[in-house]
């Protein structure tokens, strides 16, 4: 997982409230064997529709989601959080996120910026304003950029830690390797190997 | 497992741990730590992994992308299962196919032990790690499947993981967990004849419902528990997931020791007296406390079957189907109202008079050996009902050559009813077995859910025996029902007593 300070993108304003992983990626894409390419299902029923955010080929490079409240319910299928990673997108902002996505999202290195709805609001007129525009989200300082809006953001501790260092969980565990080298050393000889007996 | 953390803190300040009581999950799980830090997750080490086709292919990809190795590909062990076909040929379907290619090959690039399709040692993932051995006390054993609680029958925490964390056990060998509670489900007394294994799971899951288990580790505990076979005990095991329970454990006796000597896995000489010394201490303190019980008495229980869309939803066999307006609960009234409207049940209906079309016996909660036997003796000397279509499929390759060795093929062909070669089957239908919409089975697996076995499908969950006796039939039965007069000899019959 790459180390998360600050990062800067296109900002891509999602006005819809409890957005569903079924939503982000219906079952149907679901049958891939890989952990790419998942892109091709993100939002797949909205994208029918042309007027759709995505659909603008101004948010094309889009990397930052500006969404709703109570984004990511639901399922709790890890290819939401491969589908808007594989689109591009590092950041999500909402006012509130699903727990179950929240937690696959830190496995993955997307960051979850909780941000109030008051500033959510100002977010969306700001980037409807001016389409295709660049926002900053400065996880170091806690903060998104939008033009002249400075605003805070909640994250847990733990995930901001482990982002900023760009550890996943098993990036985490490996840095106790020696740990389980010297259990591996401990372990009785009875317990069995599946290679030929 | 409340309690059991205060033991562990009080064990990681070097206090008095070995003199503290604890329960069998607990002793598991405190000899796999690996590290213990305030505010985080304890790492425990896994002794055993279980891969198949289904939920490895994005694992392998995340160790590929970050270029990692599978730290001790001599843990781990992948076979094929959920795609499979049971009938000779290759996988016509080309997402199944795609599917098992992929284990192929990230199996060969990662140097990961395959039993493939055709193999001897081929099977269902939950039948194959026992029947080798692999299976032993006091381990830790994961799968990226929620019926890894099977293993849970030798005394080892068996749990089910998602496709996260099987990379990171490919990864690490090791999975950052938080602690369980405890649950003892005591089953006391002596079952009555033809009362088996799958009646008793299926009795625990009605009384505590589909919820009941949620963050707890079960221990199976009690006379009649004791008295299961080690198959038996699996098919207790497998099904603690349906009560939401994370794992489900029976204490390791010499019925477990027993079934291991002289498995391909199991230690020899020296080895298998450090491990029978081991494990024989594996047992829960006569003074440890659960965080919660639940008392069965075993010669109260009967023939089960479910009339529902979920796995809490079962009576006695004996019993009707239920009036939704009778069920105190707003919630349970409605689960039951859309669970009859599904199946296409009228409440006061018996429970014998429903009519199957399919009978499937096979899965890993029962496509071991005993349970087959147990099938066998009921329809020998029988014809499968006409308009029923009986599939027997054997859990494993081994079980189906033993099977074979001991002529029950013979047995369920001559009666009627089609054999099969080893895999998930019709217990998930993501091969060709499947119910077509509207069909009705009776079936020894382990979820009715709604399309479950097949867009459409009705399923009805019972045991070998019951299955067997509704196959002869046509309508749900216990083999109490069939004409004993009708069979040429009882010798096969007498073998079903305590089995299954």
């Amino acid at each position: 997982m790459d180390a998360f300070t600050t990062h800067t993108g296109i900002g891509v304003p999602l006005r819809r409230s409890n957005v569903d992983t079924d939503q982000i990626i219906p079952a149907e894409y679901l049958k891939r064997v890989t952990r790419t390419g998942f892109e091709d299902g993100l939002f797949a029923a909205w994208r029918k529709d042309e007027s759709f955010v995505l659909n603008n080929p101004v948010y094309a490079e889009g990397s930052v989601l500006v969404a709703g409240p109570d984004f990511g319910t639901g399922s709790s299928r890890e290819h939401a959080v491969w589908a808007l990673m594989n689109w591009g997108f590092r950041v999500v902002i909402s006012s509130r996120f699903a727990d179950i996505f929240r937690g696959n999202s830190g496995k993955q290195g997307l960051l979850t910026a909780i941000v109030s709805q008051d500033d959510v609001e100002l977010i969306w007129k700001y980037l409807e304003n001016n389409p295709g525009t660049e926002i900053s989200v400065d996880l170091v300082a806690r903060t998104v950029h939008a033009g002249e809006i400075v605003a805070p953001f909640e994250i847990d501790d733990y995930t901001r830690w482990r982002l900023l260092e760009g550890l996943d969980d098993i990036g985490l565990t490996l840095r106790h390797e020696d740990l389980v080298a010297d259990f591996e050393s401990h372990r009785p000889s009875h317990k069995p190997v599946t290679t030929p007996a | 497992m409340a309690h059991a953390l205060e033991h562990r803190n009080a064990a990681a300040e070097g206090s008095q741990r070995e003199v503290m009581a604890g329960t069998l999950a607990e002793k598991v799980w405190d000899a796999h730590v690996v590290r213990r830090a305030e505010g985080e997750p304890d790492l425990l080490y896994i002794d055993l992994h279980l891969l198949h086709e289904v939920t490895s292919p994005q694992a392998f990809d995340g160790l590929r992308l970050a270029g990692r190795a599978v730290r001790r590909p001599d843990l781990t062990l992948a076979t094929e299962d959920h795609n499979v076909p049971t009938t000779p040929g290759p996988i016509t379907d080309p997402v199944s196919k795609i599917q098992v290619e992929t284990l192929r090959r990230n199996c060969e690039e990662f140097g990961v032990r395959l039993y493939p399709m055709g193999d001897a040692d081929q099977g269902i993932v939950h039948v194959v790690g026992p029947q080798l051995g692999l299976t032993q006390p006091g381990m830790t054993v994961v799968c990226g499947d929620s019926h890894t609680s099977t293993h849970g029958a030798f005394g080892a925490l068996a749990f089910g993981i998602g496709t996260s964390e099987v990379e990171h056990v490919l990864a690490t060998q090791t999975l950052p967990l938080k602690p369980f509670r405890t649950l003892a489900v005591n089953v006391r007394g002596e079952l009555p004849d033809g009362v088996t294994a799958k009646d008793i799971v299926l009795a625990v899951i009605a009384k505590i419902g589909t919820g009941g288990g949620q963050g707890y580790v079960i221990e199976y505990r009690g006379e009649a528990i004791e008295a299961l076979s080690m198959e038996a005990r699996m098919t207790v095991c497998n099904m603690s997931i349906e009560a939401g329970a994370r794992a489900g454990m029976i204490a390791p006796d010499q019925t477990t020791f027993d079934y291991l000597r002289n498995r391909p896995h199991a230690p020899t000489g020296a080895d298998w007296d450090a491990a029978v010394a081991e494990w024989t201490s594996l047992r829960t303190d006569d003074d440890a406390v659960f965080d919660a019980e639940v008392d069965l008495d075993a010669a109260e229980l009967t023939p089960f079957v479910t009339w529902g869309t979920n796995p809490g939803q079962g009576l006695p066999l004996s019993a009707s189907v239920p009036d939704p307006e009778e069920f105190a609960d707003e919630s349970d009234r409605l689960a039951a109202a859309n669970a009859l409207a599904y199946m296409g049940l009228e409440p006061g209906t018996p429970l014998r008079d429903i009519k199957v079309d399919t009978v499937f016996v096979g899965s890993c909660t029962n496509g071991r050996i005993e349970d087959l036997r147990a099938a066998a003796a009921v329809v020998q000397g029988h014809r499968v009902a006409d308009g029923v279509r009986m599939l027997v499929v054997p859990g494993s390759a081994k079980v189906r050559l033993q099977a074979e060795s001991e002529g029950l093929d013979k047995v369920f062909t001559e009666a009627g009813a089609e054999w099969r070669l080893p895999g998930c089957s019709m217990c998930l239908g993501m091969n060709p077995d499947t119910l077509a919409p509207g069909e009705r089975s009776a079936s020894t697996s382990n979820r009715n859910f709604e399309g479950r076995q097949g867009k459409g499908g009705r399923t009805h969950l019972v045991s070998p025996l019951v299955a067997a006796a509704t196959a002869v039939r046509g309508t749900l039965s216990s083999p109490s029902d069939l004409d004993s007069a009708s069979r040429p000899h009882g010798q096969l019959a007498s073998a079903t007593t305590g089995e299954a």
